[in-house]
């Protein structure tokens, strides 16, 4: 029998209309990650680090090859269901944080929840754990604008994490934030990783993110180069 | 959920405050640009009908024929009797018998000779009944350069200018000549004891104002007029009540046909060119309001537009969490449903109010209005009828719904990965 993995990419392909004809960003990509894995995509600027995590997580289809995430085949995957998936089991963690201005700190962590229908008083239970998680509790009041960019991004990694998915995936989380700041958010995704066996997934070119990685995956020009386990 | 989204709205001014406002102020425009234009129409067409045709007017069919040149020998006769009719048939309409005449103005002078003379139009109406309200009606007070309004038996205005032609002063005692209603020689003395000036040529060039009970004597007319106009009450000439009358008129009064003294019922739209006036009135306040309804709309809807495009990136982070794309629009409708109405309904209010100052108090054009050879009132009033409690609603709420339907459709074109992008900028 063939071992299940939590993701497993066969041949992916991804080519983008340019002018007449089109762009190829990944080139058949074969990759597979196993649950609790705390990985990286590496690569140069343009090498397709965006563009294979877009496909992993639902947001993008592959234009050739397949292959699962998370047990769903991601070929034909339909909006609705991709967007289930989503909802259900997948965290995002973007590099400009992307909290929503006008809510509290505790209402952008809740917001996962509420798409999952959750009743108020678990929300707040699961809420302010999170925050915990990423310490940030006492500032369940405040509005992003009054954190600094690091706890920006630790409250986007509590509202990746608080419906405890099986996967988070992480564009460029440090790139806004200085060396201090980015070790800070980096160990706490360590720690939740190992507390969670929740997968991590990067692109990154930062020696930081780079030195945290269990797993590193070379990219260049849409294909993989290099695969090396720590 | 929804307190979520609700709790965002009120929070962001740009995506709540500033779209209610623009709409408000474009929905308040709208409105009262339509009161505006409609009172402006309404009140050169309701002046006509005050110092001239009535809303209705009843007259004999031979008078009506020959209006232009105010035939008294074709005048109504059993006048008083016919007025108890109309207003027992009628009690809607406030009815005044008047006496439209022509003749000659002469200026006698120490001798009795002719010191100046000048062809005059006349109109006699109720001034001295405590009951009427046809100097009110006529504006008359408004109207006086100098002197009074006539109390007393003899007494007459004249427009300012034609007294000034003649050169007669108030007190001055003139002779008014023209033919009685039996085709014989009409002449009385009247007293000059006030001048009048409408601000309107047609009236300004020569024209006398006196009390009916006086001409009725010089024109030898006891209980006959040459017309009972009727007004509708409330002020405002109603064409659809107005045919209706004239519909069952000859029934309603046992008309003889073929009889060219049988009393007929003109509408306003009959007299004239009031006609033709009428339906341009519509047809300019339909123009003007659509032209304006239009760039309102397009402006709402670039507005509605402007707001969705605005808000790509937190619809990438929502389709992220697993929104549908299917829930985030039609979450971004109902918002914008909400904003339209809201701004719509304080664009109504406002505009209404607005409306409601300019038909109270006015806008007084005075003396850049003196040279319109056209009856014009002087005094522009916004008019509020039941349209302007729609006519910037219903625009209002549509225009920005479509502009956030349009621009929410992206949401749909691009795929995800694309908001998604849009985000990371
Ligand atoms: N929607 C698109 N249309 C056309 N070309 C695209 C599109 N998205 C990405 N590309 C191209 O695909 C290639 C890979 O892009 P991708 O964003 O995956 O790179 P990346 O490795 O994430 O780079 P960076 O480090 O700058 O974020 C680039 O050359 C890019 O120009
Ligand atoms: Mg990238």
């Amino acid at each position: 029998m063939e071992q299940s993995y939590l993701i497993d990419l066969k041949q992916v392909v991804k080519r983008f209309p340019m002018g007449k004809g089109s762009f190829t960003a990944l080139k058949g990509l074969d990759l597979q990650f196993e649950a609790g894995e705390f990985a990286g995509l590496i690569g140069p600027s343009g090498s397709g680090k965006t563009t294979l995590l877009n496909i992993i997580g639902t947001l993008d289809l592959p234009s050739e090859g397949g292959g699962t995430v998370l047990g769903h085949p991601i070929e034909h995957l339909k909006a609705s269901e991709a967007a289930l998936l989503r909802k259900e089991r997948i965290g995002f963690i973007f590099q400009s944080y992307n909290l929503l201005q006008v809510h509290t700190v505790f209402e952008n962590v809740e917001f996962p929840l509420l798409l999952l229908g959750m009743p108020s008083e678990e929300r707040r239970k699961k809420v302010m754990e999170a925050l915990d998680w990423v310490g940030l509790a006492d500032r369940h009041r405040s509005r992003p604008s009054q954190l600094s960019g690091g706890e920006c991004q630790r409250v986007a990694i509590a509202r990746a994490m608080v419906k405890q998915p099986s996967l988070v995936l992480a564009d460029e989380p440090t790139a806004n934030l200085d060396a201090a700041n980015s070790h800070h958010v980096l160990k706490t995704m360590q720690q939740l990783n190992e507390a969670f066996q929740t997968t991590f997934l990067f692109a990154t070119h930062d020696e930081k993110v780079i030195s945290y990685l269990k797993r590193k995956i070379y990219l260049m020009d849409g294909q993989l180069v290099k695969d090396e386990r720590v | 959920m929804i307190r979520f989204l609700g709790k965002g709205l009120l929070r962001d001014a740009g995506r709540s405050r500033m779209p209610v406002m623009v709409v408000a102020i474009g929905v308040a425009l709208s409105v009262f640009m339509h009161a505006y234009v409609h009172g402006l129409m309404q009140d050169s067409i309701e002046m006509n009908a005050r110092m001239r045709y009535g809303h209705v007017k009843v007259c004999t069919r031979s008078f009506a024929e020959n209006a232009a040149q105010m035939p008294a020998d074709l005048s109504l006769l059993d006048v008083r009797a016919l007025k108890q009719q109309l207003t027992a048939h009628h009690p809607n309409l406030q009815w005044s018998d008047r006496i439209q005449f022509a003749g000659l103005m002469d200026v006698p002078g120490m001798m009795g000779e002719t010191r100046a003379q000048g062809p005059v139009i006349g109109m006699a109406v109720d001034f001295f009944s405590t009951h009427s309200v046809e100097g009110e009606r006529l504006n008359v007070q408004a109207a006086l350069t100098e002197g009074r309004l006539p109390q007393q038996a003899g007494e007459m205005l004249l427009s300012a200018d034609f007294s000034e032609k003649l050169g007669v002063q108030i007190g001055d005692t003139l002779m008014f000549m023209g033919s009685t209603q039996f085709g014989g020689l009409a002449y009385a003395n009247f007293v000059l004891i006030g001048c009048v000036d409408f601000g309107v040529e047609v009236l300004d060039r020569g024209m006398m104002l006196a009390d009916l009970s006086d001409v009725r004597i010089a024109m030898d007319m006891e209980d006959a007029a040459t017309e009972i106009v009727g007004f509708f009450e409330g002020g405002q000439y109603n064409d659809a009540a107005a045919r209706r009358m004239q519909e069952s008129f000859a029934a309603d009064f046992e008309v003889v046909a073929g009889d060219p003294y049988a009393p007929v019922l003109l509408r306003l739209k009959d007299q004239d060119d009031m006609g033709q006036l009428i339906d341009i009135s519509g047809a300019m306040g339909l123009l003007i309001t659509f032209i304006f309804l239009l760039a309102m709309s397009l402006v709402l809807w670039n507005a509605g537009l402007l707001g969705g495009i605005r808000r790509y990136g937190e619809f990438g982070l929502r389709l992220a969490m697993g929104e549908t794309k299917g829930h985030v629009y039609r979450s971004l409708q109902v918002e914008s449903l909400l904003i339209g109405l809201l701004g719509s309904l304080i664009g109504t209010v406002l505009g209404l109010l607005f409306a409601w100052w300019m038909q109270e108090k006015g806008l007084n054009l005075g003396d850049s209005m003196q040279n319109a050879s056209m009856m014009l009132p002087t005094v522009i009033r916004a008019r509020i009828t039941p349209v302007d409690f729609y006519i910037g609603f219903i625009p209002g709420v549509f225009a920005t719904l479509i502009g956030s339907l349009l621009s929410g459709l992206g949401i749909f074109k691009r795929n995800t990965a694309q908001l998604f992008k849009e985000l990371e900028t």
